[in-house]
């Protein structure tokens, strides 16, 4: 059981971040996650006040507050059209829209899930947060870092430069956990495929044999495929055993390029 | 700490603490319609409206909901009156545990969709689990409202002309 002492909104990032150095404290996102936990939290450290639930457009970036929903980025017409309809089909597998309407961008992030069907889309869409007193780095970056560091994550950047972008997963059940993700994103004839729910945390994958250089056809997308899913680290839990997965894996990525490039 | 919230329309102010869940306040209000299911946010029973949005309050603290307005169906009965009987019609429940979550949100479902198709309905309605049916008669209660509601509209329209 989730227990709390004491509920906090600050006013500033400054004072949550403050607060937030208490071992004791905790910063609330959407609750979901840690409402699971079985934990004595001193003070309860609420963003809601501090005007970062709403997404914003730079001529760069999509900023996106840390306390947007999950159903925030699932309606969204410019994150609809920046990743070909990815981000409504990575989201909508999750419980269900009540459940999304309470789910955080920023805790789906900061908790650095392994399952995490966020995760795996933004690695591929090359995702930056802005950490409060860590400041700016790639997501990629930040799920490297240990877990100790006591930080707000703010804000997260999704570059606008035009790419084609896939999302598929695999789940045992509807609005089940998934027992494998993959995003796929391809730029300037290169391509970026994540893997999550390995069941470790999400990781990315480029063409480093250039077996999709001269395009992606059907042929070509086989071989990537088979390629990828036979050096992806890969395992087991209770959803899903690792040979299972790596079958899951090979099939995922041929179809998401098939589909990507609708051939 | 003091909470102060619009429940129904009607303006709240209890004593609640740090970590009571929204759930148990407004039950302790006398909104029993909310239910507790699984209280691991998967079953949508808890569903309420928070500032019109349909939100577990399995998993709301009642603390952020201070200053916000808050809706149960004790406070939406006409919006639900209009399509329930549809839903009753088809035997869609059999305990019926589960309708309150249903009903709510559909509720909102309908609010922000008004003619969704039959997918949408599905789409929208995934979180509320139904341990007895196998969800069919939900969906064709609802469509059933919505087609009658289509024929009200076309024989007005008919006799406006
Ligand atoms: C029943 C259930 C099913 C789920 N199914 C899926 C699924 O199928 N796919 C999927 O991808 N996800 C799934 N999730 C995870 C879910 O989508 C969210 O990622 C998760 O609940 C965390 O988001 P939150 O906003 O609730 O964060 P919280 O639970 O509030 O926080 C999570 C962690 O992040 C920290 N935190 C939150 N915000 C900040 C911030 N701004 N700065 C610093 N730290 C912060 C918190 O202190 C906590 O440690 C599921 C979760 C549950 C409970
Ligand atoms: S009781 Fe809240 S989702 Fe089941
Ligand atoms: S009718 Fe029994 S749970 Fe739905």
């Amino acid at each position: 059981m989730l227990t709390i002492r004491e509920y906090v909104r600050p006013q500033t990032l400054e004072e949550a971040y403050t607060l937030c150095q208490k071992k004791s404290s905790v910063v609330l996102g959407g609750m979901l996650w840690l409402r699971m936990q079985n934990s004595q939290v001193g003070t309860a450290i609420d963003l809601c006040e501090l005007g970062l639930n709403h997404i914003e457009e730079t001529p760069d970036d999509y900023v996106i507050g840390t306390m947007v929903s999950l159903r925030q980025l699932e309606q969204h017409p410019g994150l609809a059209a920046l990743t070909q309809g990815a981000m409504a089909e990575a989201v909508k597998h999750i419980v269900g829209v009540q459940f999304r309407n309470l789910a955080t961008v920023g805790g789906s992030l900061y908790g650095r899930f392994g399952f995490s069907d966020v995760l795996t889309l933004f690695l591929a869409l090359d995702a930056r947060v802005e950490l409060y007193h860590a400041g700016m780095m790639s997501l990629a970056d930040f799920i490297g870092m240990p877990r100790q560091q006591r930080d707000i994550l703010v804000r997260v950047y999704l570059p606008r430069a035009p790419r084609r972008v896939v999302y598929l997963s695999q789940r045992n059940s509807a609005t089940d956990f998934p027992t494998l993700t993959c995003a796929i994103a391809r730029q300037n004839g290169q391509t970026c495929c994540v893997i999550g729910a390995r069941p470790m945390r999400a990781m990315a994958f480029d063409d480093e044999k250039g077996l999709l250089a001269a395009g992606v056809n059907e042929t070509s997308a086989a071989a990537f495929a088979k390629d990828l899913a036979a050096r992806v680290p890969l395992g087991s839990n209770l959803r899903a055993g690792e040979e299972y997965r790596r079958l899951a894996c090979e099939a995922l990525v041929r179809r998401g390029l098939v589909q990507m490039e609708g051939c | 700490m003091e909470i102060k919230l619009n429940l129904n329309g009607r303006a709240i102010t209890a004593q609640a603490d740090p970590d009571t869940l929204l759930l148990d306040f407004v039950r302790a209000q006398g909104c029993v319609s909310v239910k507790r299911g699984c209280d691991t946010a998967n079953c949508g029973l808890c569903t309420v409206l928070l500032d019109g949005v349909p939100v577990l309050s399995c998993s709301v603290l009642a603390a952020r909901a201070d200053g916000h307005s808050v809706q149960t169906l004790e406070g939406l009965q006409s919006e639900a009156e209009e399509f329930v009987t549809f839903i009753a019609d088809q035997g869609a429940d059999q305990c019926g545990f589960c309708n309150p979550g249903f009903v709510m949100n559909t509720i909102a479902l309908l609010r922000e969709n008004p003619d969704p198709t039959d997918e949408e309905i599905r789409a929208y309605l995934a979180g509320n689990l139904c341990r007895c049916s196998g969800y069919d008669g939900q969906l064709r209660g609802i469509r059933a409202y919505l087609n009658s509601k289509k024929e009200q509209g076309g024989a007005r329209d008919g006799a406006e002309k």
